[in-house]
């Protein structure tokens, strides 16, 4: 490996080490209040005065996120399908479903708990409810995006809109779907710890608001560091599962360099 | 002997017979069992919409389409088309592209889960006769423009069509990879004693490969004029320097210039 690539491949541990360094030493050298801005190492010391809620709740919110995920991904690639199978379907559920995704999902955390109390349902769906959109759009972009003359090769040979649907539409829009569960994942999270915070007894986002409550800055930023380290795990995940199942979409070196 | 595939006063018009755009109007056309046909004409005359009505893809609003001896009145599945954009499927390898239409059309569609080996087979001695040998595992984007177009055309010919269909299959391809697929396509022909309707505006090409020229007149479309090529076959690609294939080529392009006015 020659140098440049060692420097490359080291850098994002670099870069972060050296922003924990400038902001440790800010805090000392400005005398930044603890309850204002908590240095890192007041962060990590919370992190061990407080594993043990701080482990509960990662759990419970990574559960619920990814319970939320699981029925965006469901549901959004049913209706993917379904709104990218039919120009009619297309035409009446598409300005619905602008709409739909217009509403700051915020809004509906009350009415989520009026119908099921506070807690892990309301979360969950949160989680599922500003994640499936762009899952949806995507599948139906993939089908809308077959090549015509291939739609005519098959179609002189006698083949279904199901059959055409089996061999070219699925495949062609796997792509598609797997680069947007990267971005569902990450709303998924959005929504959870939002209906966490706001009606919930448990979760990083009730943990959170507690600490806030009782001034416990350093372990408010805790919570941020779970939330953001969760975020790119799943995010990895989902990259990872994405290489994987669509390689061949992957030839170009475009988005490497 | 009847026409294997005719088309008696046909019309054909886009978004609705009344208001709709014309685009091929009192077509009449009879193409022999065996025999190879090129249709040239300006552009947007209306040369795809033609293959569209022959393969059973669209229906006349006037007029009758039949191949062999049928009226029709859906997709005729005897037909095998290639285009200008080869369109394989980038997910599956070059020989897995060959399998897709046995995998839609029947009897194979019933046979291929049991005989997928001695289908894979067929495919390959399909592949090494276009001059493809080996490349069978290569997923479509490792081959060249020109090889891509050669499993396009394989592909229009593993289910053994009576009938080819070929829209501007050459028009995206350099010169001498072009010549090059003339010869494929000569040899193919030649070897299957398959109808071939090859759509195109190269009118080199149409001389070199077809047995008669149907030239069209600009939107609506109909035809304009018939040229048989009695050039002797086999044909080899000296013959397009020569004088007497010139001149064909020659009036055949006062034909379209006339068209296009």
């Amino acid at each position: 490996m020659t140098r440049t690539a060692l420097i490359i491949k080291l850098s994002p541990w670099l870069f972060t080490i050296a922003l924990l360094v400038v902001w440790e030493a800010s805090c000392r050298i400005f005398k930044i209040p603890t309850f204002f801005l908590p240095p890192p190492t007041a962060i990590a010391q919370a992190f061990v005065d407080y594993s043990g809620p701080l482990t509960r709740n990662s759990w419970i919110t990574l559960e619920t996120t990814l319970i939320g995920f699981a029925l965006a991904v469901g549901f959004g690639m049913l209706l993917g399908l379904l709104v990218g199978w039919s120009r009619t379907i297309y035409a009446g559920l598409y300005p619905l479903m602008i709409g739909f995704n217009a509403i700051p999902k915020v809004a509906l955390v009350p009415i989520l708990v009026l119908w099921f109390g506070i807690g892990f349902v309301p979360a969950v769906l949160t989680a599922f409810l500003i994640s499936f959109f762009p899952i949806v759009v995507n599948v139906a972009t993939g089908l809308a995006t077959i090549e015509p003359e291939l739609e005519d090769v098959l179609k002189a040979l006698g083949a279904s809109k199901l059959d055409i649907m089996r061999k070219v539409g699925i495949p062609r829009t796997l792509p598609y779907f797997f680069g947007s569960l990267k971005v569902a994942i990450t709303l998924a999270f959005v929504g959870s710890v939002i209906s966490e915070s706001v009606a919930s007894n448990n979760g990083i986002g009730n943990l959170m608001l507690q600490a806030q409550a009782q001034f416990q800055v350093p372990l408010i930023f805790a919570g941020l560091v779970v939330l953001a380290i969760e975020g790119i795990a799943m995010y990895a995940a989902m990259a990872i599962l994405e290489r994987r199942m669509t390689g061949w979409a992957q030839r170009s070196g475009f988005a490497q360099t | 002997m009847s026409a294997f595939v005719s088309l008696d006063n046909v019309s054909h018009a886009y978004g609705g017979e009344v208001g709709g755009t014309l685009a091929i109007e009192g077509l009449s056309l009879a193409i022999d069992e065996g025999e190879f046909v090129a249709v040239v004409g300006p552009s947007g005359c209306g040369k795809s919409t033609l293959m569209k009505l022959a393969t059973g893809l669209q229906f006349p609003f006037k007029g009758e389409v039949q191949v062999a001896g049928e009226k029709v009145t859906k997709p005729v599945k005897i037909a095998g088309m290639a285009f200008q954009a080869p369109t394989l499927l980038p997910w599956r390898t070059t020989l897995e592209n060959l399998l897709l239409p046995l995998e839609i059309v029947q009897p194979h569609r019933r046979e291929i889960r049991w005989r997928r080996g001695e289908y894979a087979a067929r495919a390959k001695n399909l592949l090494t006769s276009v001059g493809l040998r080996d490349q069978g595992d290569k997923y479509p984007w490792e081959l060249s423009g020109g090889m891509q177009q050669r499993t396009s055309l394989c592909r229009a010919l593993i289910h053994e069509p009576q009938l080819l269909m070929l829209d501007e299959p050459f028009g995206a391809l350099d010169a001498f990879t072009r010549e090059e697929l003339w010869c494929v396509i000569r040899d193919l022909h030649a070897a299957r004693k398959i109808t071939v309707i090859l759509v195109t505006h190269d009118l080199r090409e149409a001389v070199f490969l077809a047995d008669r020229v149907f030239v069209m007149s600009s939107r609506p479309g109909r035809i304009v004029a018939e040229r048989r090529i009695d050039l002797p076959r086999p044909r080899d690609l000296e013959v397009t320097f020569t004088q007497g294939f010139q001149d064909i080529v020659h009036e055949l392009r006062s034909h379209i210039v006339k068209a296009r006015q």
